[in-house]
């Protein structure tokens, strides 16, 4: 199991090595550079600029220079915001993110399982068309629809919750149900169709026919098989969830890592952008990593890819 | 025993994680005691049930987006200049045109126009320190180092500042022209007499920095960290949070603080549209921004809101044709071109006050003899409304293409934005009916767009020009040859000549020159202007006193809330 873990390891530091050279190169082959502003700034000022955070260097030694850097930590200054760096944007903005994604995952995994689960036992009922037709609207409508309908209605018409930012429990409500809702609607969907499979199994039929009572049959044979898929797709949503979503925070004024994703982009500040996706790159791979340890306790059948 | 060993690491991880994301949590802005950050946690109107509460003023302001940097210095942007009027103060104030004395008391200009003495009031820093003429050198001379990179380091060139424009590419510091003879005497020598200098210092570039902050931290840093950022204006920093927003609080040592009634500001950055505008109305805010303002709503807004405001901003809308591509060398083309645009149409769908151009000086600017320059230019026959499509029509025939028949087809190009999309093919429906020319568009994000433009590789393309002082020359000396901004790649000695005479005369002279230069340019046009830019803002009926200044920066050093 050491040797697994260490495989792991391994192979995650190589993909982090690959993604920070295809970032770094893909960034610097888009036209536009950190100080292209809307007023062009004068060739001398520019030279001066560039020479300041070591832009005038080829770009292997800006690269090297760079990942010297990460592997203390120290993820350089960001371009755009003078004065500010990448590892200050990226304190500053992840515990409000994770605090957003953390009360969504839980949203999203304590209510869409069981929803899914219900949903499959009843299937073709009311109770199953109702909640699938609300899953697929979840599944179409944007977030960024949900998050102006409820800062329109429950701030602006009814002046329930505050309009902006996260300073009272009230305001996670908004960003909250804006960043669930598409994995909300997904996952009570999923937990669904892949229950309705298992029921279907012969050990389900042999399980009844053994005359285990009905709660059990479904608790402890159906639901935990009928969830592998569902850990497949936990896995990689909470990285995504947990690193901010740039449309729900600008929607909710939230001041998350979300953001600076795509800001970092449309200012070509190079120092953020590898910031963030290193950041983003090496968080999804741990989730993915407790995944398949997940399913390994879940399905006895699953083991550590020892017999390779 | 191995599932077990696993389960129990599992826990270890997920207990890890929630307690690094528990730990993160106390260092959260956020979560700072609500005594700090008073009131948007209240459910109903709270902007209004604080100011109760405690008897404090704040007022509660949407800054747009999070400023790249608040040092005046380093500054180069709108939001962060806004910011920087309410926290610094240079030698003079501006509002509304008018200029205030700030730290200068008084200041006389020498005969010959070459020498500026400006006499500083005895005043403060915000930690109580005195502010000398001093400061002021300190913090002109780093503007100009090529050392500091300051993105606005080029206006030192229309300061005409003596050696300051030498500084900025590399010259000495010591032989510029600005000098403290005292404590409280400032003296500045100019190359040539330049009217706009006094008016031009209010401008962020040029409020005083300490040098102590300065060098506590890197890259301006300081202005930011609420136990380093001294300034010497109405209010002082106290706590900024990346992404947020921040708290000023009035600032006790300000020379004039007993005029300053508000005790507070806190400033957001919601750069979502429909989000600054509910807080809005529903009165989290007292005052939003252009950002903050729907486009679909302003014609409503101008319509029925007495709380809406719209103003003039010194700039101009235009397109570039090309110059170094053949389609374009037929003066009469490019004339054609520009008659067939009805601009009444353009600004009354855009719908947000802006003016039609028929020039590139935009109003707001006073001759010699005390008339708008934009007045007095005229139209050039160049009609606002789409009176101008039959001479249209006749020049292209002229050039040889009636009906645009044998035109070559072109790209209007611009950078990707909804109100550019919108006059582009507002254009493009013009160029087709009024004229029969086929024309394509095509949009590119807007890093990519400006190295295109630069770069010439285009046919039409979008521009836009806003200036930072008070004379029309900023405008018009974009088009002398070789300038950095002159897009079209215009060139004409003629032109060249007037703006550099221009720049050494004054009074009746200077403006003579000025006009005949537009008249040049209008006559060549090397660009299709189509309007002059407008600002917009909304406050709330019981905020009074704000003012704003003619470059568009806001003040609230006199702003008060009505109970």
């Amino acid at each position: 199991m050491a040797t697994y873990f260490l495989k792991r390891i391994v192979s995650m530091v190589v993909t982090i090595i690959l993604i920070t050279i295809i970032a770094f190169s893909m960034m610097h082959t888009i036209p536009g550079g950190p100080f292209t502003r809307e007023r062009p700034v004068p060739p001398e000022i520019l030279r001066a600029l560039e020479a300041k955070y070591n832009l005038d260097d080829p770009l292997p030694i800006q690269y090297l220079n760079y990942m010297k850097g990460l592997v203390t930590f120290d993820l350089g200054p960001s371009y755009s915001k003078v004065g500010t760096t990448v590892n200050e944007l990226i304190t500053s903005g992840f515990p409000s993110s994770a605090k957003i994604g953390l009360l969504a995952t839980l949203l999203i995994v304590g209510l869409g399982v069981p929803i899914g689960v219900i949903s499959a036992l009843k299937q073709n009922s009311k109770l199953d068309y109702f909640v699938m037709i609300i899953a697929t609207l979840g599944i179409t409508v944007p977030n960024f629809v949900i998050g102006t309908a409820i800062i329109y209605f429950f701030s602006g018409k009814l002046g329930w919750l505050p309009g902006f930012g996260l300073n009272s429990p009230l305001a996670y409500i908004g960003p909250v149900i804006a960043l669930s809702g598409y994995s909300l609607s997904f996952i009570s969907r999923l937990t669904r169709s892949s229950m309705l499979e298992v029921l279907r199994q012969d050990y389900i039929r042999t399980a009844r026919a053994n005359g285990i009572k009905e709660f059990s049959v479904i608790a402890r044979h159906a639901v935990k098989n009928g969830l592998i898929p569902v850990v497949t797709y936990i896995g990689p949503m909470i990285a995504t969830i947990l690193t901010g979503s740039f449309v729900v925070e600008r929607v909710f004024a939230v001041p998350g890592l979300g953001r600076h994703f795509v800001e970092s982009i449309t200012n070509r500040d190079y120092t953020t952008i590898m910031g963030v996706t290193v950041f983003y790159a090496a968080f999804y791979m741990i989730m993915v990593l407790l995944v398949d340890i997940a399913y390994v306790i879940i399905d006895p059948r699953i083991k550590f890819g020892e017999d390779k | 025993m191995k599932k077990r060993l696993l389960a129990l690491i599992l826990v270890l991880i997920l207990a890890s994680s929630m307690a690094l994301i528990g730990c993160s949590k106390t260092e959260d802005p956020t979560d700072a005691p609500p005594a700090e950050t008073p009131s948007e946690t209240e459910e109903e109107s709270p902007a209004e049930e604080e100011d109760k509460d405690d008897g404090l003023s704040i007022m509660y302001w949407n800054i747009g987006a999070d400023p790249l940097t608040i040092d005046p210095v380093l500054n180069g942007a709108s939001d962060g200049g806004d910011v920087i009027n309410q926290t610094f103060e240079g030698l003079v104030r501006e509002k509304s045109g008018t200029v205030y004395p700030g730290i200068a008391e008084s200041w006389e200009v020498s005969p010959d126009g070459l020498t500026v003495t400006f006499y500083l009031r005895e005043s403060k820093w915000s930690d109580g320190s005195p502010l000398t003429a001093h400061d002021f050198v300190y913090s002109w001379k780093r503007g100009m180092d090529p050392a500091t990179a300051s993105e606005y380091a080029w206006i030192w060139e229309y300061t005409n500042v003596v050696g300051s424009a030498e500084a900025v590419n590399g010259g000495s510091l010591d032989d510029v022209g600005v000098k403290a003879l005292d404590d409280h005497t400032l003296e500045v020598k100019l190359n040539t007499p330049t009217d706009y200098i006094v008016s031009l210092l209010s401008f962020y570039h040029f409020l005083p920095t300490k040098q102590s902050s300065v060098e506590a931290g890197p890259d301006g840093a300081w202005a930011k960290d609420p136990k380093l950022a001294i300034s010497n204006g109405p209010f002082k920093l106290t706590s900024y949070k990346i992404g947020e927003g921040l708290s000023l609080v009035k600032n006790e040592h300000y020379w004039n603080a007993d005029n300053v009634k508000l005790d507070g500001i806190e400033g957001k950055f919601i750069d979502e549209t429909a989000t600054g505008y509910q807080a809005y109305q529903s009165g989290e805010l007292h005052f939003i921004p252009p950002i903050s303002i729907p486009a679909a709503e302003v014609p409503r807004l101008i319509a029925e809101d007495p709380n809406f405001y719209v103003f003039p901003l010194l700039g101009t809308y235009y397109y570039n044709f090309n110059l170094d591509l053949d389609m374009w060398q037929d003066v009469r083309v490019r004339r054609a071109l520009t008659l067939a645009i009805d601009r009444e149409l353009i600004t009354e769908t855009l719908a947000a006050g802006q003016v039609p151009a028929a020039g590139f000086v935009p109003p707001g600017f006073l001759d010699a003899d005390g008339k708008d320059f934009f007045e007095t230019s005229g139209n050039y026959g160049i009609p606002t409304d789409n009176s101008g499509v039959e001479e249209a029509k006749k020049l292209l025939a002229e050039a040889g293409y009636p009906d645009g028949k044998g035109f070559p087809e072109f790209t209007i190009m611009y950078n990707t934005n909804e109100n550019h999309k919108l006059v582009a093919e507002m254009i493009q429906e013009m160029f087709k009916t009024n004229l029969g020319l086929n024309t394509k568009l095509e949009n590119q994000e807007w890093a990519v767009f400006q190295d295109t433009r630069k770069a010439g590789d285009y046919e039409l393309s979008r521009g836009g020009w806003l200036t930072d002082f008070m004379d029309p020359m900023g405008l018009l000396s974009i088009f002398t040859t070789e300038n950095a901004y002159n897009d079209p790649n215009y060139s004409n000695p003629k032109y060249d000549e007037l703006l550099s005479k221009s720049a050494l005369t004054r009074g009746k002279e200077h403006f003579d020159l000025l006009y005949e230069a537009q008249d040049i340019l209008m006559t060549e046009l090397p660009i299709i202007p189509v309007y002059h830019y407008s600002d917009m803002m909304m406050a709330s009926p019981k905020l009074v006193g704000w003012d704003r200044s003619v470059l568009g920066t806001v003040d609230f050093s006199g702003a008060e809330l009505l109970d």
